[in-house]
């Protein structure tokens, strides 16, 4: 049989261990597909044939060994972002072009003793700072569902080369909706966890208040599996939680009787692309049939939740961005005499223009005078953003909310207004801002064929619920397991 | 340089800032990014008219404090694993432009 890379982590992992296919069969499957498909949707930065044909070798003669691993023999691949050892990582970006990774990032390192296969880099917006990959230093990632549009982002390249059939299971990473709004441009399964649930240790860090690492899958249960192996205290990044996580095994359940999902008005409101309003409605009505009762709610910060967000992101990522000067890895400009020229100028030549602007946004808010007129202010307005989620999650378990005002749009639509872009992270940014946790789960088709994702909002450590209410509402979705048909 | 401390006016001096920020910036992005920064914070300050009496300001989304660790050396990254990525070394050493004369 071929078509191997069309199956899930789970599927995989079942039929390798009845020894039905091996890892390495898996893995030329996988390559076959960026082969023949990834010229044109370019959701590669890079990927090593000979190393991950390795690696399956090897995962294959370990199980017939009698190892066993969840992920035994399936390869994932990873965000330009996360650090995985003897691996490049760019950010794609030009300052970081060269840079190998010397170690693995602690969820790259968990993936790993599962038996996880590591066979390439995913494109992205440029250190994460985007929302259509649009701002890579190494070319744009196309959606694979219509070549004209923009996979969403920053976690794009993900996005598409799981939607595209060209991994199995994708890392991302989701600061203020990087992971849902590209899963949901894609038609994919993507999971932002709670705040300090997965370690960000080996990420590199954009905001750091904010950044979240999580998975991409073609369906809720391959999403849970990475989360549970994933997720889970770890010393080397002290902002990880100390909960233990519970299993994700059994999402199976039957409805979603006796669950209570909060629908909030603000989030449905002018301004939104009508068959995103009219596939979340239905998704909703769907719901109910399941057996969920659907209670009103309301996030009356909603709207403050963008300046919020550029404010806080932005500041934190002028300092986090600092590191790159061109002394301890990275590009270097030539010919500077002193140090703070060297600083200056390799900065000019490594960064591109969103980065650009968004450390000197950060800079700005952050300096002498404007410290309280913006940064306090913003901190202050994210204590009420919290406090929103606070009261609304009393009246009910889970949130159910569009991802995005609208479904893909054309490449360069919106590239030239930054204001008008940023204001499409609307419904995913407060998620960040609360550290709370969502998923993106694939709903319904726009007239012209694109994906549109419902976003299942929880609690800070509530994802079985949003995963159990995401599982069963698959099930019954007519988006689910359902791929682009160009290819 | 007393020019970015201006109150909430006509926005951002993109020049001043970039200065701060250690990055040069040409001409063309100097110009594109005052125009677009000042409708980004002409944006922001939809904030100052929220009414924050007595809100506390959130630092951090994880209600977490003071994290300690045994005070205990631990193994690190070997040294030439760590310098292969420098653009300029010698042996065990960054090599930088000269900082003292």
């Amino acid at each position: 049989m071929d078509g191997w890379n069309r199956l899930t982590a789970h599927e995989l992992v079942d039929r390798m261990n009845r020894r039905e296919c091996s890892s390495e069969e898996v893995v030329r499957s996988v390559l076959d597909a960026i082969q023949s498909k990834d010229g044109p949707i370019h959701g590669y930065l890079s990927v090593d044939p000979e190393d991950a044909l390795a690696q399956a070798r090897a995962a294959d003669t370990a199980r017939r060994n009698g190892v066993s691993g969840r992920l035994m023999g399936v390869p994932v691949a990873v965000k330009d972002v996360l650090n995985v050892r003897g691996q490049s990582c760019t950010c794609a970006s030009r300052i970081l072009k060269g840079y190998t990774a010397p170690y693995d990032a602690t969820a790259i390192a968990r993936l790993r003793a599962e038996g996880a296969i590591f066979l390439g880099r995913t494109n992205m917006d440029e250190f994460a700072m985007g929302s259509t990959t649009e701002n890579s230093a190494y070319g744009v990632t196309r959606n694979p569902w219509d070549l004209g549009r923009v996979p969403g982002g920053s976690s794009g390249g993900s996005a598409a080369v799981v939607a595209a059939d060209e991994a199995i299971v994708a890392i991302g990473t989701d600061t203020g909706g990087s992971i849902r709004q590209p899963a949901s441009f894609c038609g994919c399964v993507g999971l932002k966890p709670t705040y300090g649930r997965v370690s960000r240790y080996g990420l590199t860090a954009y905001a750091s208040s904010l950044d979240q690492i999580g998975p991409m899958a073609k369906d809720v249960r391959d999403a849970a599996l990475l989360f549970e192996i994933m997720s889970g205290h770890d010393p080397m990044d002290s902002s990880s939680l100390p909960e233990a996580v519970p299993a994700a095994g059994d999402l199976l359940v039957p409805d979603l009787k006796g669950i209570r999902l909060g629908l909030p008005a603000e989030y449905f409101v002018s301004g939104m692309d009508a068959d995103v309003e009219r596939c979340v409605r239905h998704a909703v009505q769907q719901c109910k049939d399941l057996g969920a009762e659907i209670v009103e709610v309301s996030l009356p910060h909603t709207r403050a939740a963008i300046a919020t967000y550029y404010i806080i992101a932005t500041a934190e990522a002028s300092a986090n961005l600092a590191r790159f000067d061109g002394v301890r890895y990275g590009t270097r400009a030539t010919g500077a005499n002193e140090p703070i020229e060297l600083y200056k100028r390799t900065r000019a030549e490594g960064f591109g223009p969103e980065v650009k602007r968004r450390i000197i946004l950060g800079t700005y808010v952050l300096s002498s005078g404007y410290y309280d007129a913006y940064y306090v202010t913003a901190q202050k307005v994210r204590s009420l953003i919290r406090e929103d989620f606070g009261k609304a999650f009393s009246q009910c378990d889970a949130i159910l909310a569009p991802v995005s005002p609208t479904a893909a749009y054309q490449i360069g639509e919106k590239s030239e207004d930054p204001l008008q872009m940023y204001l499409g992270d609307i419904f995913t940014v407060p998620v960040n801002l609360a550290g709370i946790c969502g998923l993106s789960v694939p709903c319904g088709f726009t007239g012209a064929g694109l994906p549109v994702g419902l976003q299942v909002i929880g609690p800070a450590l509530g994802e079985m619920i949003v995963l159990k209410a995401g599982a069963a509402f698959e099930k019954v979705s007519c988006a689910a397991g359902r791929r682009p048909g160009l290819m | 340089m007393t020019q970015g401390k201006k109150q909430c006016g006509q926005g951002v001096d993109v020049k001043y800032v970039a200065n701060l920020a250690r990055m040069d910036l040409s001409g063309d992005e100097a110009d594109a990014f005052q125009r677009q920064l000042a409708r980004v914070v002409e944006y922001f300050r939809e904030l100052q008219e929220l009414d924050l009496t007595g809100v506390e300001p959130m630092a951090h989304a994880a209600v977490i404090e003071n994290v300690f660790r045994a005070d205990v050396p631990r193994e690190s990254l070997p040294r030439d694993e760590v310098l292969r990525n420098a653009p300029q070394a010698n042996a065990d050493l960054f090599v930088v432009p000269k900082i003292v004369e």
